[in-house]
């Protein structure tokens, strides 16, 4: 099978081909077999190539396509390099991406737009596995920026409303940041070793630098500077809550199997540079953990039930961050899987409450949907268990292993480890306070924006076989994914020592998340405690340091408002004075210059016979004179 | 035979010359411009032939039978011209026509 690796992205992307050319003329019913057909085709293909590789003792092997181009030295394939970290990519894409296709194929049903919805999701699903499956670093950017474009068409899909290609532009703009320092990260690697093929880098890179050497440490920061852009981690994580505005399976299909874990596999490919810098690989951990502490605090004051979930995200790559800059590569794969899974599932499930009540994403208008969405709220209960790493649930697995190499790390491990574990509580808080406000307690959707009787009992959950489907495999995968072995022991080298926590700690970490859950219930569940729980929230908002910090959160730290004081403002400003444009009024100045020399040269055309002659005799007797006194 | 110093003779061509470019400078009746013009055309002439005179060269002379038809030429078609203009314009003052301006 290993020949037909060639064809993975060329399903998805004939089927964006397909659906673009029928300029949303195809029936409904085709145009959703073609998008969620050619997904499933290369999740297929995908799981064939990865039994005969698996079978074959996780041999390497690298596909040539064809030349890409040839300018001196420098000749890029189109290639595909396939090993363990690979397939383990590539499954979580085509698979998780299938099931958000087939879900999607019933959630998008009633939209106008639902071929083009279809063409652009086949087209990232495409450049993901691009960017996943290129053996040199030129190739994985074509993908790159593809992911980025789509994610753009995608966050903007809703494009009608103003505000929704604000978003859009915004993700553009600010993942553009990363990208560009990741292109001159490039230039950089490649003026140095000469190739950008990942696997000849790699191996030349030991050879030629020495540990924290200048280069290195300049190589990797840039890289990271790319990673950082598109996994939405400190300090270019602003655009993630904001590509909330497209329709819920973009956003579980840019959080869980595209886009957002691009960094993650970057950094894990190139982690032979990472360990020539020390300082860089640090880095890593310590943006990872500045990340996951911050969105933890900002998910606990959202009120919009999709940017809970988004700011999960941040937190949750802030793990595998963390997990990178400690050095445990294959934990930080592990967790990409399983958070795949249940951010996955999360999002669908939650997609289905948004649509069960008619696009109503506020957490403080839903409540008691227990009953009324049994199946929405089984698959919540268990993605936000495994979210919060509930003991035996996949993310458990994964956390624990983060949490493990953290607390194995030299000089750091203990101040990593504590900030981890609290960052575990947050998280255990926040999914479980959404699960309460969601699920239990009151019903307050009744007399909500519709005010109208029958908009309660219209409250009916919105699912179909192909919703649940994708759902029942999702929660499958959530809770059991943390018995899948990921196949990466030899990309990554020697696995590393066991690092033996004492029982104290390692119970601590069970416990604290289960603290946590307990706490939420205290505060938002149950029915004794609701009132003290309502109590306490409103002495803590009422004493001023509560409110100031819970708007300070509830704002992501403030951090739009930092980047709209420096950057927005004075590009605005700059705008403002340059409206007029000053390299163009150069050019208007010609123009005046032409026009004046014109009015006044005009004057000496006066229609008048006597008038010319004797200026012709002026300048004869001008060009004589010159040539008899010169 | 006591020739006559060529000098004398390019005086007089530039005399004759200075008077009809004073002539089609300030005359406003077309008619008379055009008389300046041909005085102008025989002053050349005249330079011509007592050039050729000077250095014993048939050139100049021949160069004056050119200028001849030129002028014969020049004021068939000149007179023809002013000849539709009074038509026209019933005026032969080149002044009034001055409407080709910028």
């Amino acid at each position: 099978m290993q020949e037909w690796t060639g064809l993975l992205p060329a399903f998805p992307l004939a089927g964006f081909v397909l659906l673009v050319l029928s300029r949303g003329r195809m029936p409904r019913g085709i145009a959703g077999v073609i998008g969620a057909g050619s997904v499933g085709l290369s999740f297929l293909l995908a799981l064939t190539i990865a039994i005969g590789v698996l079978n074959n003792g996780g041999q390497a092997y690298t596909t040539v396509l064809w030349q890409w181009m040839q300018v001196g030295d420098f000749a890029p394939g189109f290639s595909f390099y396939v090993d363990g970290l690979t397939l383990v990519m590539i499954l979580v894409i085509s698979g998780v991406g299938f099931l958000i296709h087939l879900y999607a194929t019933a959630y998008m049903a009633d939209d106008p737009g639902f071929a083009r919805f279809f063409s652009y999701m086949n087209l990232f699903v495409a450049a993901m596995l691009v960017l996943v499956l290129a053996d040199n670093l030129l190739l994985l950017y074509l993908g790159w920026e593809g992911v980025g474009l789509c994610s753009y068409l995608l966050i903007g899909f809703w494009y009608d409303k103003p505000e929704n290609g604000y978003a859009a532009r915004k993700a553009f703009v600010v993942t553009r940041v990363g990208d560009t320092s990741m292109a001159i990260g490039l230039f950089l690697l490649f003026s140095q070793l000469g190739t950008l093929n990942i696997q000849q880098m790699l191996m030349l890179a030991p050879q030629q630098w020495s540990v924290g050497s200048g280069i290195a440490v300049a190589a990797s920061a840039l890289l990271l500077g790319g990673a950082v852009g598109k996994s939405a981690q400190l300090p270019l994580q602003t655009w993630l809550p904001d590509a909330m505005a497209g329709p819920t399976p973009i956003s579980a299909l840019i959080h869980a199997a595209t886009m957002v874990t691009a960094g993650v596999y970057l950094i894990a490919r190139t982690h032979v540079l990472f360990e020539l810098a020390p300082s860089v690989q640090l880095l890593v951990a310590f943006i990872g953990l500045a990340t996951l502490l911050m969105s933890g605090f900002t998910a606990l004051t959202q009120t919009d039930i999709k940017r809970i979930l988004a700011y999960s995200t941040i937190s949750q790559i802030g793990y595998m961050f963390l997990a990178l800059g400690v050095g445990a590569w294959s934990a930080a794969v592990f967790h990409l899987m399983t958070h795949a899974f249940f951010k996955a599932l999360l999002f669908l499930a939650a997609g289905t409450v948004i649509l069960s009540l008619h696009h109503e994403q506020d957490i403080f208008r839903m409540g008691a949907m227990r009953r009324r969405l049994p199946v929405s709220f089984w698959c919540f209960l268990v993605g936000s268990a495994a979210l919060t790493a509930l003991p035996f649930t996949s993310g458990f697995y994964s956390k624990d292993e983060i949490l493990l190499a953290a607390l194995g790390q030299e000089h750091y491990g203990m101040l990593l480890w504590t900030g981890g574990v609290l960052g575990a509580f947050l998280t255990a808080l926040y999914s479980f306070r959404l699960v309460f406000v969601v699920f239990f307690g009151r019903d307050r959707h009744q007399g909500s924006s519709h005010g109208e009787d029958h908009a309660h009992a219209a409250v009916m959950e919105a699912m179909s076989p192909v919703m649940f489907f994708p759902l029942l495999l999702l929660g499958l995968l959530a809770l059991g994914g943390g018995f899948i072995h990921v196949p990466v022991d030899t990309v990554f080298g020697a696995v590393h020592e066991e690092v033996h926590a004492s029982q104290f700690l390692h119970a601590l970490m069970i416990l604290i998340p289960i603290f946590g859950v307990v706490i939420a219930w205290g505060v938002y569940g149950s029915a004794s405690y609701q009132k003290a729980g309502e109590h306490l929230r409103e002495r803590l908002l009422a004493a001023p340091i509560g409110r100031r910090a819970y708007r300070f959160w509830f704002s992501g730290w403030g951090m739009d408002a930092l980047y709209q004081w420096l950057f927005v403002n004075p590009f605005m400003v700059l705008a403002r004075l340059n409206r007029k444009d000053a390299v163009d009024q150069i050019y208007g100045w010609v123009a005046q210059a032409a026009r004046v020399g014109n009015s006044v040269v005009v004057m000496l055309q006066t229609g008048n016979l006597r008038w010319y002659a004797i200026s012709l005799v002026g300048g004869m007797v001008l060009v004589i004179g010159l040539g008899v006194w010169r | 035979m006591d020739a006559i110093p060529y000098e004398h003779g390019l005086i007089l061509a530039a005399i004759l010359f200075v008077c009809g470019l004073l002539g089609v400078l300030t005359r406003r009746n077309i008619v008379f411009v055009l008389m300046s013009l041909e005085i102008m055309l025989n002053a050349c002439g005249l330079a011509f032939v007592v050039a050729s005179a000077r250095w014993q060269h048939a050139e100049g002379q021949i160069m004056y039978l050119m200028i001849l038809t030129l002028a014969a030429a020049e004021v068939a078609v000149g007179l023809g011209l002013i000849i539709q203009m009074y038509r026209r314009f019933h005026t032969v003052d080149i002044s009034v026509l001055n409407e080709m301006k910028g």
